[in-house]
């Protein structure tokens, strides 16, 4: 059993490995059609870039990204810094260079990787699934009898921030790093899942839907760690699945459909303002100028917000999207899970955390205004700011570097919820209503803790419950997800989460049940 | 401003200072020598077993102890001059008191085995003993086999941390089944079952005669009594229970017993001073309860009740309702009320047993003979809500009572498979009754008694 261990996690690394190493392989050779296709699709005017790329790109191969990429890049500055001289402004090119060298790229490779597409895919993510899961599948044996497995946590270099666990850290953060701002390194990785994008929306593949595939595929690995980690728990069991299901069909597979359909590509339950482009004007005038569906996303997109997802935290607590249908939840629940452990506990940890998730829902919520009043007013400023300067901001500090690079890079260092906890605007939304009107409560029974720590220790939310816990007090937080895994831990079934009557349901208690009745209720009703 | 002095920092003494800085201004100082810390003994295995740092086992940030004004000093009490008011310190300072509370915990048991001072022996308790742990099993290769000797809670526990490590371990249990003394039978051998199903060398009626050394004086080997037997092992655990931490004030005037002799006010024989938790020993036991009870939350209880009393609301410890909870290996176990095993059992006590035809998870239910009334459960595998039974052995409910709104009590996480309706048809059938399960009510979960 053992040694299947070890030759997945062989397996795994040598798929790892050619993955990793795929951005800066392959050759490329732009064709002269492929360009002016893309000259035409691209409305692209200048003569400066276009002559440019015709002597220096067109024809010539290119090993890797990185001998080709630079020179489009150039090419796009020399233009753009001549027609801004010659104040020529209609001929200037706002797509970002990265971009460009994205789609040159896809257009241009050629060679072993772009004639193999299906074999690279099985070297890469064929060896990564098999080697992970001949890792994770042995352990139904050598886990050995079902019940709680954390035996060796702080033992393992991958999980007590050692050596692997930093690793792990920079391998996320550079892969978030290429995927938001250097998309062109993508452009192997993009090849390998050609046929599946064209499968499912007829389009080739994108940097995007890249990910989207990983996503879900690194989800669905996990997953059956999780199943088997807590096969003893039919809470996780079934909320393991629920997470999977709804990443699967509804962030991945309905989206790429529609598209197919010639419909706008949307995820039905990401719910603004996690999905804070939603408002944006493009995305408004999309779904407008897409008539029926269009509408419909539109009313369906502000009924969740402002009907669904409330009524659904009142009945069943914030859990319900966050560790039941959402996609950044479903990924920290399955490929998180191992590093839930190194969320910070300190009070000062949770000051950091009310003042950061507050200020990213309230930058939400202005950008959001400006953007619907420029919409209608059809201004570009508000008070003299510039809406598009906010949404940029936005979309780059708190869309790509807090939900993707920290939020996910960071995984193995600050455990597994760092944007649910610290950034996400939905979060913080339904944190609100979670605390202050909702049926959903974390209940503490009785006197039976004992202050052992296990439920702070594993809380991914960095939520000290043995405060409570050890206080016989119910466990009513804002930044809770019910993700459930304290009352897994819990040696003595303290904890149980629970939807009920909202009366009586944040219990301050001095002393506890179990000591002199009288003394009891003389202290606990001041 | 008055000075109380508390020494030992773990839960009882802690729970004090918390409750006393609540109700009053008094200067307070918890004196330990065990660490600079309050932490949760409870959770000394979980380190040893990687479930968490040492961290994680203080309830409170180290900041907390400042701020709430708790002057923390680590020192040794060597003698406690009770008509001076004064403590001498191990380092040769001194420290008055205006009132002084001993918190000083449990000992491990140790009866007098030849050999049961070599290194390698050790107990569980104190933080010392998981570091002497980890220095002579840090893995099976340094420790080739580990003897625990005592078939209670701890050893269990130590069992179980052994295990964790893959180093094999043999368990002498004096007993003829597992905590029989505490547990009925068939819940007894049910934790057999489930300790051996963990390849742990389980030995029922097994007493240790001696502990050999090797030449270094450390463990070299166990004997037997009953079979002469010679065991080669590296570690010897004494878990054969725990006795009153109190050494250091048998030349003081404060009586003693087994503990420290206290009355219902947790007051000893010398004015102004007072001993809680596990050191306490009461004149005379409360219900069924024993004189000196060496659990958690009873150490909590005595705290949040002095603290009343040292803060002018003078009142009696009066514990409620017994209850419990541990973890065997894998099974949770959690009792309310009294469910006593063969040994020391009432005529008049009567027990129904549940067990699942396949899972450890069983449950039984002690009523009174003639009157039916409800006296207790155990259950293993199932969680129940305290607040429930807590509520029902106020009310004196009935047995047919308890049985008819078991679901009331159900505390499993969500969507586990409840077992109220097999167990009642169960019941039914053994006490030719016809009782219906009622449907969970939050009403009547929330109701007060």
């Amino acid at each position: 059993m053992k040694a299947i261990k070890h030759i997945g996690l062989v397996i795994f690394l040598i798929g790892l490995a050619i993955f990793t190493a795929l951005p800066v392989l392959g050759t490329f050779n732009l064709n002269e059609g492929d360009f002016d296709n893309i000259v035409i699709g691209q409305n692209i005017k200048s003569e400066v870039f276009i002559n440019d790329i015709k002597s220096n790109i067109v024809g010539k191969d290119f090993n890797g990204m990185q001998s080709l990429s630079p020179k489009i890049s150039k090419a796009l500055d020399n233009a753009n810094k001549t027609h801004t001289t010659n104040k020529e402004w209609d001929k200037k090119i706002y797509t970002k260079s990265s971009d460009m060298s994205a789609m040159i790229g896809k257009k241009s490779a050629n060679g072993f990787i772009a004639d193999n597409k299906g074999l690279m895919w099985l070297l890469t993510f064929g060896l990564g699934i098999i080697g992970a899961l001949m890792f994770i599948l042995p352990n139904l044996i050598l886990l050995g009898k079902k019940g709680i497995k954390n035996d060796g946590i702080y033992h393992e270099s991958a999980t007590n921030r050692g050596w692997i666990g930093w690793m792990v850290f920079i391998f996320l953060v550079s892969f978030y790093l290429v995927l938001y701002f250097a998309s062109e390194y993508a452009t192997n990785w993009t090849l390998l899942v050609d046929p599946i994008s064209e499968a499912l929306s007829g389009n080739p593949a994108g940097h995007w839907f890249v990910y989207g595939f990983m996503y879900c595929v690194v989800m669905t690995v996990m997953a059956v760690r999780m199943y088997i980690k807590y096969r003893h728990n039919i809470y996780q069991v079934f909320r393991t699945t629920s997470v999977l299901f709804f990443q699967i069909v509804f962030a991945f597979i309905i989206p790429e459909i529609m598209v197919r359909l010639q419909m706008p590509y949307y995820d039905f339950k990401n719910a603004f303002p996690l999905d804070y482009d939603f408002f944006f004007q493009w995305n408004l005038k999309a779904l407008i100028d897409n008539g029926g569906i269009g509408i419909f996303i539109l009313v369906w997109g502000i009924v969740l917000t402002l009907v669904i997802v409330p009524i659904m935290v009142y009945f069943f607590g914030k859990r319900w999207y966050c560790s039941w249908v959402c996609g950044c939840g479903g990924l920290a629940e399955t490929l998180g899970d191992p590093y839930r452990q190194h969320s910070d506990k300190s009070l000062f940890a949770w000051k950091i955390e009310r003042y950061l998730i507050h200020t990213v829902l309230l930058f939400v919520v202005v950008m959001t205004a400006m953007t619907l009043y420029s919409f209608f007013s059809e201004t570009g400023t508000v008070l003299g700011i510039k809406t598009s300067t906010v949404q940029s901001i936005y979309s780059l500090v708190i869309g790509s570097i807090f939900a993707g690079v920290i939020g996910t890079g960071f995984y193995p260092i600050f455990g597994n919820r760092v944007w649910c906890r610290f950034g996400c605007p939905l979060a913080a939304y339904l944190g609100f209503v979670q605390r202050f009107k909702s049926r959903f409560r974390i209940t503490t029974n009785g006197g039976q803790c004992i202050s052992c720590g296990n439920c702070s220790t594993y809380c991914e939310q960095g939520i000290d419950v043995r405060a409570y816990a050890q206080k016989g007090e119910n466990i009513i937080r804002s930044s809770c997800v019910g993700c459930g895994i304290c009352s897994a831990v819990c040696p003595r079934g303290v904890l149980k989460l629970e939807n009920g009557p909202e009366e009586g349901r944040i219990n301050p208690t001095e002393i506890l049940l179990g000591n002199d009745v009288d003394l009891m209720d003389f202290v606990n009703k001041k | 401003m008055e000075h109380i002095v508390i020494i030992g920092n773990g839960i009882s003494g802690v729970t004090l200072a918390r409750h006393i800085r609540k109700l009053s201004d008094k200067k307070i100082t918890i004196v330990s020598t065990e660490t600079d810390y309050f932490f949760s003994r409870t959770a000394l295995m979980y380190i040893y077993m990687g479930h968490m740092k040492f961290e994680h086992t203080q309830p409170y940030e180290n900041w907390f102890w400042k701020k709430n004004r708790i002057e923390l000093r680590k020192a040794y009490v060597n003698q406690i001059d009770t008509d001076n008011k004064s403590l001498k310190f191990a380092d040769g300072e001194s420290l008055n008191y205006d009132k002084l509370v001993i918190a000083t915990g449990s000992k491990p048991n140790k009866f007098g085995w030849p050999g049961q001072d070599l290194e390698g022996v050790m107990g569980l308790y104190h933080k010392q003993d998981l570091e002497t742990l980890e220095t002579h099993a840090p893995d099976n290769k340094a420790c080739e086999r580990a003897v625990i000797v005592g078939g209670g809670l701890i050893g269990i526990e130590l069992a179980e941390m052994l295990n964790s490590r893959k180093i094999p371990v043999t368990f002498l249990v004096r007993e003829s089944s597992f905590w029989n003394g505490v547990l009925p039978e068939s819940e007894s051998e049910m934790i057999n079952k489930h300790i051996k199903n963990h390849h742990i060398d389980l030995r029922l009626s097994t007493n240790l005669k001696e502990i050999k050394s090797d030449t270094n004086g450390k463990v070299k080997s166990v004997i037997i009594e009953e079979t002469g037997e010679e065991l080669a092992c590296n570690v010897v655990g004494l878990t054969a229970g725990v006795s009153p931490n109190i050494d250091f004030i048998k030349d003081s005037k404060i009586e003693t017993g087994r503990g420290i002799k206290v009355n219902r006010f947790l007051e000893t024989n010398i004015k102004d001073v007072f001993a809680i938790g596990d050191c306490a020993e009461q004149h005379e036991p409360i219900g069924n309860r024993r004189p000196i009870e060496a659990v958690w939350y009873t150490g909590r209880m005595m705290g949040e009740t002095l603290a009343q009393t040292l803060c002018g609301n003078r009142i009696e410890y009066k514990p409620g309702h017994w209850f419990n909870s541990a973890k065997f290996l894998d099974i949770e176990y959690q009792t309310y009320g009294w469910v006593f095993g063969k040994k020391g059992r009432p005529d008049y006590e009567q027990h129904f047993h549940w067990k699942h035809p396949k899972e450890d998870i069983c449950i039984t239910v002690a009523f009174h003979k003639e009157s039916k009334k409800f006296l207790g459960i155990n259950t293993f595998g199932i969680r129940m809500r305290h607040e429930i039974f807590d509520k029902w052995l106020t009310e004196k409910r009935d047995v047919d009572y308890v049985m008819s709104y078991l679901k009331d009590a159900n505390f499993d996480p969500e969507f586990y498979k409840a077992y109220e309706n097999d167990i009642l048809s169960q019941y039914n059938t053994e006490f030719n009754t016809n009782l219906t399960a009622h449907k969970k009510s939050w009403k009547r979960i929330f109701s007060k008694a």
